[in-house]
């Protein structure tokens, strides 16, 4: 076992230093400019994030009398502008301690509460995480006037308390988390993909690779080149994060400290997405790796670089279903799937709190790069070196 | 003792049989030829005996282990097709060859650089590989297959795109390695090489080995050869002469015949031949070669004349 270690260890100093000193790998690093421009038109794709900032629901503590006069103003509104741009309301019956139930409604995500209307229509109070959402206040006030019509009643009257967060926004908020990790990770596995492809045509161009099979185990040279890339790919992450850290510390009021909350907090979220992006790299790199191995020129790597991109858009597109809907069987099988499971992972991560699903999560994507590399090592020896083996892959030791 | 021990070896490749049953024996410490036209099935046999690629049947045994790359680290190869990175140093390429077979890299370095001062390209270590000649590279090359000192050495075609001078190095690396006690296993179509450089060697042909011995056995195998000049034309003497001579140009080349030179000298003297030269040669290789694989496998060596 050290031996291999070893000798993965030799192929990954080669590789990450022939990478890293490479005049290419300053591209490399500016590469995520090009697909942030290419991401921001992806937008549409979380269509679950936007429908979570479209429809506020607001919780109506009130007498049921009052609440259907609210409701029936809305309904009126509802006619004359069409009912996409309202908020939703949610009647609730007024509590002896009005200030608890003020704070369960706000933190509860059973509807997900962006303010709670409180008092009479005379005198309404409303409470929540409107600071930059204009829109719903001024609703609530139309909504105000239109059920008090003939009374006489002012839009002034409504007394409005903003606090930090509701439970709206942080649902909001975090799918927005989730989604925007999940197209990091995308994009970054998406530079790295062509990167793996065309991995071994160095070697197998320039005739060393028969003498790396002949000193070292296939698969030591398999990890050892996928473990060079990973390397890479973390220093150009750990600059990546730098450089964006910055330029929200440098445009946006208030710096990262404004920055939507994950779920499972930002010191896990973090440790979570660099183990993620490793998994979703060693995942895809894998198989790429595999594939890659089986073309002998860089035009066949192009070739093949279409259906692959294709795929991961598709894989991609798979794990995103986990935006906004956590519980769904999509989400469920986007998780379990092992090529789609470190981003449906990552954006459960921002979503829920609970950490054992991400152990099991790792355990099972670890799981699943050490069997696609070992079939790909045989798969390389047997189509590449030529070398079939005499008993079935599952048990073969190497030669 | 044997350094590499194969029984049998088979290789099939999808309908085509590249290796059909080869057997070897290679004493520890010896230079062994392995000798065979091009496609004959040597690379095959040597990538086999590393582990690169496995047999379809046969045993293989090397340095006492039928999984060679367990031996890697007491084992160099230098392909037929040499390979070097072009963007590496030449010290940390032969450091790099030698990190493969577990030595470790800056220990590879020192000793790199050692041999390169040695070898007369002290001033190129830290140079890329890119920016060598030919011959430089292929010494770079073979310098990072001896770097980890392996007690066995495989080496295809290690002579092929070498110059004279350069080739009579590399011929002389090889017998210093085996006067240190090396074990070396080369692969080549040159006659001439093999029968400079081994004590044994195995004659391979369409996948088959056809001869395995001493390079003296191949030779014995053979009856010395007479070449006979004389100032007559015509007489007795040409009783002597064996139905199968041949005439090149003036001379009667033919086989020693059995009874040896001395009752054919007798004749011939008594017979007024008039004896003007008689030589008597050893048959070399490459007629052993020619009579054990026949004249089409030499003629497929492309090499009549040695070189």
């Amino acid at each position: 076992m050290m031996r291999f270690i070893r000798s993965a260890l030799v192929i990954a100093r080669r590789d990450f230093t022939a990478t890293v000193l490479s005049k290419a790998f300053i591209f490399f690093l500016l590469g995520p400019l090009f697909p942030l421009l290419f991401g921001s038109v992806f937008a549409g794709i979380g269509t679950n994030v936007a429908e979570q900032a479209k429809r506020p629901v607001v919780a109506v503590i009130a007498p049921k009398a009052e609440f259907e006069r609210l409701q029936a103003a809305r309904g009126r509104l509802v006619e004359a502008v069409g009912d996409g741009p309202l908020v939703d309301l949610v009647g609730y019956r007024p509590e002896p301690d009005l200030g608890g139930q003020q704070k369960r409604l706000l933190a509860t995500r059973q509807p997900p509460v962006r303010a709670v209307l409180s008092g009479t229509l005379d005198h309404p109070k409303l409470v929540g995480a409107l600071a930059a959402d204009p829109g719903t206040e001024s609703q609530l006030k139309l909504l105000l006037n239109e059920a008090r019509a003939g009374e006489g009643a002012s839009s002034s009257d409504l007394e409005v308390t903003n606090v930090a967060a509701s439970s709206g926004t942080i649902v909001r908020d975090r799918a927005l988390t989730a989604q925007i990790s999940q197209v990091a990770l995308f994009l970054l596995t998406l530079m790295l993909s062509t990167m793996v492809l065309s991995q071994l045509i160095e070697e197998k161009s320039n005739k060393v690779i028969e003498i790396i099979a002949a000193a070292i185990p296939i698969d030591a040279m398999f990890v050892g080149k996928l473990f060079a890339m990973l390397a890479a790919s973390v220093l150009g992450l750990v600059v990546w994060i730098s450089a964006g850290a910055l330029l929200v510390q440098l445009v946006k009021h208030g710096g990262v400290a404004t920055l939507p909350v994950p779920a499972v907090g930002w010191p896990a979220f973090l440790v979570l997405g660099v183990i993620y992006f490793g998994m979703n790299y060693l995942l895809f790199g894998a198989a790429f790796l595999m594939i890659g191995a089986q073309a002998s020129t860089a035009r066949e790597v192009q070739t093949m670089s279409m259906p692959v991109t294709f795929g991961q858009v598709l894989i991609f597109g798979f794990a995103s279903t986990v935006v906004g809907a956590l519980g769904s069987a999509k989400a469920i099988a986007a998780s379990i799937f092992p090529l789609s499971s470190p981003m449906a992972m990552l954006a459960r991560a921002a979503q829920d709190g609970a950490i054992w699903p991400h152990v099991v999560a790792i355990l099972w994507q670890g799981l699943w790069v050490a069997l696609i590399l070992r079939v790909g090592a045989q798969l390389f020896r047997k189509t590449v070196l030529k070398s079939g083996p005499r008993r079935p892959w599952w048990k073969l030791r190497n030669a | 003792m044997l350094a590499v021990e194969a029984v049998d070896l088979v290789k099939d490749f999808n309908e085509t049989r590249a290796v059909d049953g080869v057997s070897l024996a290679v004493p520890t410490g010896s230079i062994f030829g392995l000798l065979g036209p091009n496609g004959a099935g040597k690379t095959t046999t040597l990538r086999m005996l590393l582990g690169i690629i496995d047999p379809s049947s046969g045993t293989r045994l090397v340095l006492g282990r039928d999984r060679p790359l367990e031996a890697a680290p007491e084992i160099g190869y230098l392909p037929e097709e040499r390979g070097l990175y072009p963007a590496m140093h030449a010290r940390d390429a032969i450091a790099f060859m030698g990190a493969l077979r577990g030595l470790p890299i800056a220990e590879g370095r020192r000793r790199a650089d050692a041999l390169l001062a040695e070898h007369g390209l002290g001033d190129w270590g830290r140079k890329s590989i890119r920016s060598l000649s030919k011959g430089m590279a292929q010494l770079v090359q073979l310098l990072g297959t001896i770097i980890h000192k392996p007690r066995l050495l495989f080496l295809d075609e290690p002579f092929a795109g070498l110059d004279a001078i350069n080739q009579g190095r590399l011929e002389e690396l090889i017998r210093r390695e085996a006067r240190a006690g090396v074990t070396i296993v080369f692969s080549t179509h040159v006659i001439a090489h093999a029968e400079r450089l081994c004590e044994e060697i195995a004659i391979i042909a369409k996948g088959k080995v056809v001869f395995d011995g001493r390079v003296d056995e191949a030779r014995s195998r053979l009856r010395p050869i007479v070449r006979l000049r004389t100032r007559a034309s015509d007489g007795p003497w040409q009783s002597a002469i064996p139905d199968n001579a041949r005439r090149e140009g003036s001379e009667y080349v033919f086989e020693l015949p059995e009874g040896g030179p001395e009752p054919l000298l007798k004749a011939l003297i008594d017979g007024g031949a008039g004896i003007e030269t008689l030589a008597i040669e050893r048959p070399g290789l490459h007629d052993a070669f020619v009579s054990i694989a026949g004249n089409a496998a030499a003629a497929q060596m492309g090499q009549a004349a040695p070189q």
